[in-house]
Order: structure tokens, then C-alpha cells, then sequence
């Protein structure tokens, strides 16, 4: 049989009625936990295990990966409007989105999002069903060192998120690397800047910092400023729902997001936020309207929204290609299969193509659902910003809280929430970009262990670094990336580039 | 004779809540690890064969397991209703980590399952067997790159061991730590490294498939089904297992722990826990009372010294 009739054949297993009852309870828990920050879908996914065994291995599969596909969706509900990312993916989100929101855009904020998940998953999912095999080999090529220089790439295009100062930026950077270092060093073991805190040995927690630094901090930051805010909250200007220029200027961020974020999804080391970075900095070069970043540039939505969808179908490429589970859900999906004595691997494919298909096609089905789900509720969901400020702010603090609370019980994490969150109003005050940080904290740790582990293994020789071709393809990329605005100033082209520069927030 | 009945009855009638005790788990890792697996697969039997009724898993994740380890030491104190699940890893974290609260601060109560552990190369490698692995590993240590799990655990442990019987100073090895077995198998599937050591488990489907060769495993016997000598049939003398356990709070008085004894024997004798060693592949290690503390003590004893033979622990 061809892949086709294979996909046809899961499909008809994926639209029998109790499958798509399984799906539908899959994609509405999955919302409603990505909405939730802190609680996540590797957590409820774990939860479900033990209720799920009863089941046929098909149908607690199909839910799973609806919860899967739904965590993704729903983290952006939360960037969009309240500015507090429910999962680390979403955080690139809500720089425009928020924005979008502030200026009662929030309706088309939340459709190009949804949408543009849509599309992504779709595509996606495509590929995870026709070229899986090609992807999982590029994956393999992957080692430290090209790691390394994909992090090259992203530090050097993440300056896109700094603001009218590099300087300031850099700062807001190195802070992120400062925070990153706390805790046990993954290759030898050895505690860092933990200062005998047993609280601290595991470093500090991403979903944290960002939860703190964008709601707790703005939070503080609205109260500080009493009844005078400059900036009054509208809830709707003009339409809901998006119009033709919208969707004229979402449709190819939807398109770009997908091809950043699928690949790299498909990386044993790479991870949903990377591409959601990659993809922002992609749009903001190539956009039209350059001096909407940084005050509510749809395209800052739908590009990210789309990578990070795109990339929870890359996650499953290595999962069921070679057993390799790269993120927590993923791990756990891994256990859901072994429950039913499956071994996902080179030889599951060819052992149990009715269940690999099936699941394929109703991650499909999870995709339609989750569209059909998500857009009515956006006119609902922009009803929340009508709440009154004090009311809203004051929700926002509870929801922060109960979240971290809810992830991890502990008295000295509520402590970190609040002496961040006081941070990153002071950040706020004295004019500092607050995404880098959460990018420092990100990408610091990865890229220093991938340099080290390279290292390693040429015994401390630094050329091994470029002697890859595609760690010296990126390499080059991200060498440009420097060099060619440096020239372009130099050149006296520099007048528009620093006006751009000085019209972001 | 009456008195001593009645006394009898009554702490009879006491201890009986106890046997049908609600019970947390605490799994000291995140969810979809070995431990939090194993914390599932127990509160799954301890309520389908009817040893308690309502089991919560609780995660509390970080450093090896040891953040588990203190706050259940701390606020279980005297809790029979709480389980801790461990293991072999957690041995070699407390002393990397110079971990304050040791596994003596707990009250451990059997040995679960085990694992035992896999050396491989890739299918491209040059090297055939294990005695063509430590011919390379004697002419430059350094040169040969050992990809595995977290720094300080069971595969670093092994790596170390291997050197160690092979006569070359353990130091010396270059072994570079993945987080978890996926992104380490990636590394080893790509021949990014020399050779891999994991769970047997974690490779097994790439070893049938092809993609991996097998050069030893760390049992002291064959292993049914599994074409690979083991180690000491290689001309190394080493057995390793990655053991996984169960602990009870510390402060219990005798009958509380022997009611929890009780009720992990049950579990481990079960029809039922069986199913489940047999799908997830785990070996039935069970082992219990004293014999599995004197155990511990031999465990901790050798992970010390090796952890220092390495450089890890001064």
C-alpha cells in the first residue's frame, strides 16, 4: 500500500464516532491547560495516562495528540490578551500581540494566530506523514557543534527583539545569561551560583521568569502609574475579525513560519521557541511595514504562532521515526505507547501502520477541531479586555500566581515570581526590553553546553567549529546578518535604518 | 491475659486504617522520566489489585532526584501515607551534588525493578567488538568520546568502570553528557560520538533494526533474548545495574513500617505489577528489609569511590 492509502485508512479509523468524541475532549483540554500558564501538556498528558488504559491504544493516542495540538493553540490566548505566555513557545507572541490587543486589534491578533496555527499544523502534519524519513536524516546530521552555530544564528537575529538600544538590549541579554547559569551544570555535574539554596540547583524555571517579567511586571507597572495610564485599553477598533489586508499580510508569515518551525521541531536538541525566534526576527526583515514592530505588527503574530505549531508536529518526527522523544509530552506519548506495549522506532511503521496512520490522521482532525473551537471564541475572548482595569490586572496577578503555584508548590518559586516581577517593572521604568532576558535564559544554557560538547569531543580544538559545512552555512548567515546593516550605515543608508530603529518601543 | 487481648485489638483496630492508607508518591523527576513511570505504574496497581484506594503521584522534579529527597524527608517526617521513588542515579547525585539530605535520611523499603546497561557504536563504526573499543580507549583515552546521560549517573558511572577495569586511568575519559537518553541517542545515531552507553531499553528497538551494534551489556549473566556477551565474559570485571527503589518517610514507628512493607510487598507480588515489568521491559529486581539496606550501603560504598576515581567527588 502507498503512504496515500494509508493516510485514507487512518483516516477513516480517526472519523469513527467514539474517535472523534476522544479528539474533542483531547483539543479542549488541551486549550484549556495551555491558557492555563505553569500547567502544561506534558502534565495533563501524564494525569490522563492511568485513565486512559482502559482504552484502545488508538483512542487514547488521538487524545493525546489532541492535547498536544491544543496546548499550542491555547498558550497564544493568554500572550495575546494579558500579556502572561502560558507555555515558553508563546512568549515571541506576545511582543506584538499584545500590543495588537492594547490598540483593539485584538480580534485579528487572535484569528491570524489561530489560523495560522491551522495552516501550520496542516502542512505540518503533511509533512510528518510524507517526508518524515528525509527529515529525521537532516536531524541526525545535527551535532554540537552545527547546535552551536544554529545558536550563533539565533543570538544574532534575536537582536531584532532590543528595542531603540542595542546597548540596553545587550544588558537585558546578558542578564538572561547571568540567570541562566544558576544551577547544576549539565556536563560535569557541579553546582553553579546556587549559593547552597537546594531551591535553586535546577536553575530558574523559563515559564516563570517570563510569566513574572511580562504580567507581574506590567502589573506593578500600570498600578504605579494610578488613573493617569497613558495608554487606555481599547477592547475592539474597527472589525473582530480580520480584514483582506490582514489576511494579505499574514498569509506568507503563516507560510515562512511553518518551514522555520518544522525542521527544527524536528531537532533532538532544538525546541518550539527557537523557531518561534528565528521566525519573528525572519518577519521583521522582510516586512513591509517595519515601523509597526514593536507597537502591533500582525506579521510578529502569525509568523511565530505558525512556527511553533509547526514545530509540535516536527517533535513527533523523531518520536515515532526513531523512539526519540524530545520534549516532556513527548516522553510522555513515549510511556502512552509502551502502556500498549508499542515501541515507537525504525520498526513501527512497519509493525503498526494502522495505529501510526491513525494518529497522523487525527492529529489532522485535532487541527479542523481546534480551528472550529478557537474562532467563535475569539469574539468572546476580546470581551475580557472590556474589564475594567483594576479588575483586570488584579485577574491577571491571581491567574500568574495560581499557575506558578500550580506547576511547582513551593514557597521560595512564589518568592522568585514576585522579586522578578518586581524586576522587570524596574526594567520597564528605566526603559529596558524585557523579551531578551527570557531569550538569554533560553538560549544561554543551550548554546554554552553544545560549545562544550563539541569542544569535548575534538579534545579542545576550536576549528572543528567551522570545518561542518552547515555549521559554516549558518555560521555565514549569522555573519551577514552583523555585517550588511554595518555596511549599509556606514554607506550613509544608516538614516533609515536608525529612524527604524528609533520608531520601536 | 484479657488486658494483653484487648491491647492486641485495639492497635489492631488502630493499624487497620493504615492497610488501606491512602498514599502520595513522590516521583523527584519530571513527568515521562524512569522514576515518574515507575510512580504511575505503582499507584495504577496499588488500586487495580486493591492495596489502597486512592494513590496521588506528585512530581517534584530537579538535581538528580535530591530536591525530591530533602523536601520529602523534611515535610513526610513521620508521614505513613507518603512514598518516595528513587534510585541508582540518586545514589551518585547526592554525592556530586554534596546533597545535605542522604538516602540515610529516609527509610528505604525495597529494591523495584533494574535495568541493566547497553554499550553500542554505530552501525558505521569501525569497531566490532568491546576488546576493538578498549584496544582504542588504551591508545588514547581521550580520543574515544563516550555519549550518555546526565554527568555523574549510571552511564557516566559505567564509562568510568570500564576504563578502570580496562587498566586506563578514569580520568582520562572523555565522556560528554546529553540531557536524557533521546538527545544522547540522537548523538550516537549521527556518530557524533565514538560510542554510547544507556538503559538497554533505550536502544533496543535501534539494535534490532540495524542501526546500532551492541557490544556488551552490563549484567552479570547473559540476558534472554540479547545476542551481546556481557562485560565479564569481554575481560571486564564489572556488573551494573540501574536499580530503581522505594522509600518510605523517615520517623515511622515499627508497625507503620511494617504496614508500608507490607503493602509494597503486596505490589511487587502482584499479578498485575508483573504485566507491567513485562511491558515496559523492566527486570523484576525485588529485594527488601535488610538485605536491601545492606545492599545500599555496597552500592553507595563503590559509587563513591568510582565518582572519585573520575574526579567528580573530591
Amino acid at each position: 500500500m502507498s503512504t496515500f492509502d494509508f493516510l485514507l485508512q487512518g483516516l477513516l479509523v480517526a472519523m469513527q464516532p467514539m474517535n472523534l468524541i476522544y479528539a474533542l475532549i483531547g483539543v479542549t483540554l488541551g486549550t484549556a491547560v495551555g491558557v492555563l500558564p505553569g500547567i502544561g501538556p506534558a502534565l495533563t498528558v501524564a494525569l490522563l495516562l492511568p485513565v486512559t488504559y482502559r482504552l484502545d491504544p488508538g483512542g487514547s493516542l488521538i487524545m493525546f495528540a489532541g492535547i498536544y495540538y491544543g496546548g499550542m493553540y491555547g498558550g497564544s490566548t493568554t500572550s495575546i490578551l494579558l500579556n502572561t505566555p502560558g507555555e515558553s513557545s508563546s512568549i515571541v507572541t506576545a511582543l506584538e500581540g499584545n500590543k495588537m490587543a492594547r490598540a483593539g486589534r485584538g480580534g485579528p491578533a487572535l484569528a491570524t494566530a489561530a489560523i495560522g496555527s491551522f495552516v501550520a499544523g496542516l502542512i505540518a502534519t503533511i509533512g510528518l506523514a510524507f517526508i518524515a524519513p528525509a527529515i529525521v536524516k537532516l536531524a541526525l546530521v545535527f551535532g554540537p557543534r552545527e547546535y552551536f552555530a544554529l545558536m550563533v544564528l539565533a543570538f544574532v537575529t534575536v537582536s531584532s527583539a532590543f528595542g531603540d538600544s542595542t546597548l540596553r538590549g545587550l544588558t537585558s541579554l546578558f542578564l538572561g545569561f547571568a540567570l541562566a547559569i544558576i544551577g547544576i551544570d549539565q556536563l560535569t555535574g557541579q553546582t553553579r551560583m546556587s549559593f547552597g539554596v537546594p531551591d535553586l540547583l535546577d536553575g530558574v524555571e523559563v515559564t516563570t521568569l517570563a510569566v513574572a517579567m511580562f504580567a507581574i511586571g506590567e502589573t506593578l507597572y500600570i498600578a504605579a502609574q494610578g488613573e493617569q495610564g497613558p495608554d487606555k485599553v481599547e477592547a475592539v477598533r474597527g472589525s473582530v475579525w480580520m480584514t483582506g489586508q490582514d489576511w494579505a499580510r499574514s498569509w506568507k508569515p503563516w507560510l515562512r513560519g511553518t518551514v522555520i518551525g518544522f525542521p527544527i521541531g524536528a531537532m533532538p536538541a532544538g525546541g518550539a521557541e527557537i523557531g518561534t525566534f528565528l521566525s519573528y526576527a525572519t518577519e521583521k526583515r522582510l516586512t513591509k511595514h517595519p515601523e509597526e514592530f514593536g507597537h502591533g505588527a500582525i506579521e510578529g503574530v502569525a509568523g511565530p504562532e505558525a512556527a511553533n505549531n509547526a514545530s509540535a508536529a516536527g517533535t513527533l518526527v523523531p518520536l515515532l521515526t526513531l523512539g526519540l522523544p524530545t520534549t516532556a509530552t513527548a516522553a510522555i506519548m513515549l510511556a502512552g505507547f509502551q502502556q500498549y506495549g508499542l515501541q515507537p522506532g525504525p520498526l513501527l511503521f512497519a509493525t503498526n501502520p494502522q495505529l501510526v496512520w491513525g494518529l497522523i490522521a487525527s492529529l489532522l482532525i485535532a487541527n479542523f477541531m481546534l480551528l472550529v473551537l478557537n474562532l467563535p471564541l475569539v469574539g468572546l475572548w476580546v470581551k475580557l479586555l472590556t474589564i475594567p482595569r483594576p479588575w483586570l490586572y488584579a485577574g491577571i496577578l491571581t491567574f500568574a500566581t495560581l499557575g506558578t503555584i500550580g506547576a511547582n508548590p513551593s514557597v521560595f518559586e512564589l518568592g522568585m515570581l514576585l522579586a522578578f516581577g518586581l524586576m522587570g517593572y524596574l526594567m520597564r521604568v528605566f526603559g529596558y526590553p524585557i523579551a531578551p532576558v527570557v531569550v538569554g535564559l533560553i538560549l544561554g544554557p543551550l548554546a554554552e553546553q553544545q560549545l562544550r560538547r563539541a569542544l569535548a569531543i575534538s579534545q579542545g580544538d576550536p576549528s572543528v567549529l567551522f570545518t561542518s559545512p552547515i555549521a559554516a552555512v549558518l555560521l555565514a548567515i549569522a555573519a551577514l546578518a552583523l555585517i550588511v546593516p554595518a555596511v549599509l550605515r556606514a554607506r550613509g543608508k544608516g538614516q533609515v535604518l536608525s529612524q527604524l530603529a528609533a520608531s520601536e518601543d | 491475659m484479657k488486658h494483653f487481648l484487648m491491647t492486641t485489638f485495639l492497635s489492631a483496630a488502630l493499624a487497620l486504617p493504615a492497610f488501606a492508607a491512602d498514599y502520595t508518591i513522590i516521583a523527584p523527576a519530571n513527568p515521562g522520566g524512569g522514576w515518574d513511570q515507575t510512580a504511575r505504574s505503582m499507584q495504577q496497581v496499588m488500586q487495580q489489585a486493591g492495596i489502597s484506594g486512592n494513590v496521588q503521584v506528585q512530581n517534584v522534579p530537579g538535581a538528580g532526584g535530591t530536591i525530591g529527597l530533602a523536601q520529602f524527608s523534611s515535610q513526610g517526617q513521620g508521614n505513613p501515607n507518603t512514598l518516595l521513588v528513587g534510585g541508582y542515579v540518586m545514589v551518585g547525585a547526592i554525592l556530586t551534588n554534596h546533597s545535605p539530605v542522604t538516602l540515610r535520611d529516609v527509610e528505604p523499603i525495597a529494591r523495584l525493578t533494574g535495568e541493566y546497561e547497553a554499550i553500542v557504536v554505530p552501525a558505521s563504526s569501525p569497531i566490532q567488538t568491546m576488546a576493538d573499543l578498549v584496544a582504542e580507549l588504551k591508545k588514547n583515552p581521550g580520543a574515544v568520546s563516550w555519549g550518555g546521560g546526565s554527568a555523574g549517573g549510571t552511564d557516566h558511572i559505567m564509562a568510568g568502570l570500564i576504563a578502570k577495569a580496562a587498566g586506563v586511568d578514569p580520568k582520562a575519559i572523555n565522556y560528554i553528557a546529553f540531557s536524557g537518553g533521546g538527545e544522547a541517542l540522537a548523538a550516537i545515531l549521527g556518530a557524533q560520538v565514538t560510542a554510547g552507553i544507556s538503559g538497554y531499553g533505550e536502544f533496543e528497538s535501534q539494535i534490532k533494526s540495524g542501526t546500532l551494534r551492541l557490544l556488551a551489556v552490563s549484567s552479570a549473566e547473559r540476558l534472554p533474548g540479547v545476542d551481546a556477551p556481557t562485560l565479564k565474559e569481554a575481560g571486564l570485571d564489572i556488573a551494573v545495574q540501574n536499580w530503581r527503589m522505594v522509600a518510605a518517610a523517615p520517623g515511622l514507628s515499627a508497625e507503620q513500617k511494617a504496614a508500608v512493607s507490607a503493602d509494597v510487598e503486596k505490589l511487587a507480588k502482584s499479578p498485575q505489577w508483573a504485566e507491567v515489568l513485562k511491558t515496559k521491559g523492566w527486570q523484576d529486581t525485588y529485594l527488601a528489609g535488610e538485605a536491601f539496606k545492606e545492599q545500599l550501603d555496597k552500592d553507595i560504598a563503590a559509587t563513591e569511590t568510582i565518582l572519585k576515581d573520575i574526579g567528580l567527588v573530591q
